[in-house]
């Protein structure tokens, strides 16, 4: 018998017993939808940090100099206590890294706080992401401005009382009107005590969109010695040195100039570990791979949880069916039909009935993964790869189920069959 | 040709159940030649199924030989007897035993399906049975939608499709009225008048009289074999 003839008997008999077809396969349903669904969404983030995050986050060919790492798997209260009496970084530090820099590279201090701007005739925005900064952050972070100018490096180094905008922070604070040469308040709190200063907007910064759902625009940039240094840090105090080379081949030349100059500073004898954290994208991404490798292991379990139920519901209901046509095996067999035909003939049934609750699976998956990228912050990528791996674990369940009722059915003995009632 | 299409030589078929052992066949010596039209008689239990069964390579004897158009049958195997019933034998039954969700054409292409018949060839030659046996406006209809003469019909058109050396029917007309029966009896007349052997059970005298020879079954053991008429051409 050929296969498209099983296919159509078995889409025949689906057609006709839908809902008892629906419930046969909805284990396959959910673990082939599930499947679709997390691969889809951990693609996409793969495909997300790799492109987006490490380079909006950490910049690229840049090392960042902190106190603490950016992420801790280690939350234990002896570990967090030893983090909290790392000393801080200074201006001196990120000077010092600076000059004992034998590459060319460009370095920036970075200090941030959430804030308030205050603009013209009242109008105001909230959790403004304030940045103290120097002058080369912008082309470490490579930003560029929309309208306006950057501040300058003698700006920089006397401290000037300017600002460049966001987007959305621009936009919410004069609308229409030219924000250039305008006023703005700031305002933060810095150790409890509210602090404002006023400065000169004189650039607009490029829309730069959403991480995570968070807006990048709504920020506010100013020189680090200005009149925001108290606000995003008390006493000269910096949150990051970021060291940014040429190329990504002098990120371990930039990385070990600045641990020495940094492990000096803290006068830390050789066999003392470091007090800070030097932080490269790839260490970010080295980060987000060991998440995705977690999800990798630990999901196919769960998967494969939904298929093995999935797969014994099919072979029980596929019991049942060759058992409710054990006249109709007979009558096969005395027509000719030999074991492989009945065989065959039940797994092509099996393999369609869990085929079509595999096309079921994914169809919703997609459908899932693309609400989640609609209504959540997350990226969702949907690979056709994974689409056909779904489609044949689906098959392959029906199959594997069937065997075992096929088997039942091919050899019935044909007498007996043909008088079962 | 008039050879012989069945030939046995004392099959003997026994069940088991539990510790008694029935023995529904206790030697049969049986010779039907070709062209032959043949009644099984007996009360019920005498073995008739069970020489059908036996006949028609459904199962095999406890011991014993069969000989179908001159090959031994007895000690093949499962796939084996499936070909030879595909290829050699009609089974028309009394409950005619039709797939309930085929049409009568797909019915009638079974045994060509398993023959391994390309899908057209397949689909004129069951075409063109089932006009043979009155039906050819009938095709797409599901056997719940025919009368049970009707079914009947598709259940010979079945059984000749493929070319049977033997038509093997099981109280054909069990299940039908007299009427009904009479049809299915004309047709089977027909067929024989056109060349086909045919082996039929059955318990009701007037419809074994249409036989050329009866042979008459009592416990597992033939007690009479009458032939009516010489053998058609011998
Ligand atoms: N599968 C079977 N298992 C056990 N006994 C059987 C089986 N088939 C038939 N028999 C027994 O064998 C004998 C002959 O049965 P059968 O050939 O069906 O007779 P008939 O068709 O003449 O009524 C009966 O006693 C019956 O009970
Ligand atoms: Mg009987």
């Amino acid at each position: 018998m050929d296969p498209m003839e099983g296919i159509l008997l078995a889409l025949q008999q689906i057609r006709a017993q839908k809902l008892k077809s629906f419930f046969a396969v909805i284990g396959v349903i959910i673990g082939v939808m599930f499947l679709i669904t997390v691969v889809s969404v951990v693609e996409g983030m793969n495909r997300y940090m790799k492109e987006d995050f490490a380079k909006t986050v950490f910049g690229l060919n840049t090392v960042t100099v902190t106190r603490t790492p950016s992420v801790v798997f280690n939350g234990d209260r002896e570990y967090w206590r030893r983090l909290m009496r790392r000393p801080r970084l200074t201006f001196a530090d990120a000077d010092l890294i600076r000059e004992q820099l034998d590459v060319p590279a460009l370095v920036a201090v970075v200090s941030e706080n959430n804030g308030k701007l205050e603009g013209p005739n009242g109008t105001s925005v909230e959790n403004v992401w304030l940045t103290g900064t120097t002058a080369d952050y912008f082309r470490i972070r490579q930003y560029d401005v929309e309208k306006g100018r950057l501040f300058t490096p003698p700006e920089d180094r006397v401290g000037a009382n300017v600002v460049v905008l966001g987007f959305d922070a621009a936009d919410k604070l004069f609308g229409v009107l030219d924000p250039l040469g305008r006023r703005v308040k700031i305002l933060a709190n810095q150790s409890g005590n509210p602090i404002t200063g006023v400065f000169t907007v004189v650039g607009v910064l490029k829309k730069q969109g959403t991480l995570f759902g968070m807006s990048l625009d709504n920020r506010a940039v100013a020189p680090a010695h200005s009149a925001l240094a108290p606000m995003v840090n008390p006493h000269g105090f910096v949150d990051q040195i970021l060291v940014q080379g040429d190329g990504p081949e002098a990120i371990p030349a930039l990385k070990m100039s600045a641990e020495a100059t940094m492990r000096t500073r803290h006068h830390l004898r050789p066999a003392m570990v470091n007090d800070f954290e030097l932080e490269t994208a790839d260490d970010s991404l080295s980060f987000w791979d060991k998440i995705s490798k977690i999800l990798f292991i630990a999901f196919p379990g769960l998967v494969a949880i939904a298929l093995v139920v999935g797969g014994m519901v099919i072979m029980n209901i596929m019991l049942v069916s060759v058992a409710e046509r054990t006249r109709e095996i007979g009558v096969r067999k005395a027509l000719g039909a030999r074991r492989r035909d009945v065989l065959f003939q039940i797994l092509v049934e099996g393999a369609t009935l869990s085929g079509a609750g595999a096309i079921l699976g994914i169809l919703i998956g997609i459908g899932l993964a693309l609400a989640v990228r609609a209504f959540s912050p997350l990226p969702a990528a949907i690979s056709p790869l994974w689409i056909s791996v779904g489609a044949l674990l689906g098959v392959s369940v029906g199959v594997i189920a069937g065997i075992y009722p096929a088997n039942r059915a091919a050899r019935m003995d044909p007498v007996v069959a043909l008088r079962y009632e | 040709m008039n050879g012989e299409v069945i030939r046995t030589e004392k099959p003997t078929k026994n069940y088991e159940i539990g510790a008694e052992v029935v023995h529904a066949l206790r030697g049969v010596d049986l010779v039907v030649n070709r062209n032959e039209y043949l009644a099984i008689m007996g009360p019920s239990g005498s073995g008739k199924s069970t020489l059908m069964n036996l006949i028609g390579c459904l199962d095999t004897p406890t011991a014993g030989q069969y000989w179908l158009n001159g090959q031994p049958v007895a000690g093949l195997i499962d796939d084996e007897l499936a070909r030879i019933r595909n290829r050699e034998i009609g089974f028309v039954f009394q409950t005619f035993n039709l797939l309930p969700r085929a049409t009568a054409l797909h019915n009638v292409e079974l045994p060509l399906i398993y023959a391994g018949v390309p899908s057209r060839e397949r689909r004129e030659r069951a075409e063109v049975m089932l006009g043979k046996v009155g039906l050819a406006d009938r095709m797409a209809h599901k056997p719940a939608e025919l009368s049970g003469g009707q079914r009947q019909r598709v259940a010979v058109a079945r059984a000749l499709v493929n070319g049977p050396a033997i038509l093997l029917a099981d109280e054909p007309t069990g299940n039908l009225d007299s009427a009904t029966g009479d049809e299915i009896m004309n047709l089977l007349d027909a067929l024989f008048d056109q060349g086909q052997t045919i082996v039929l059970v059955t318990h009701e005298h007037d419809i074994a009289a249409r036989a050329h020879r009866t042979v008459t079954l009592r416990d597992g053991l033939i007690s009479s074999d009458v032939g009516r008429m010489a053998v058609a051409g011998a």
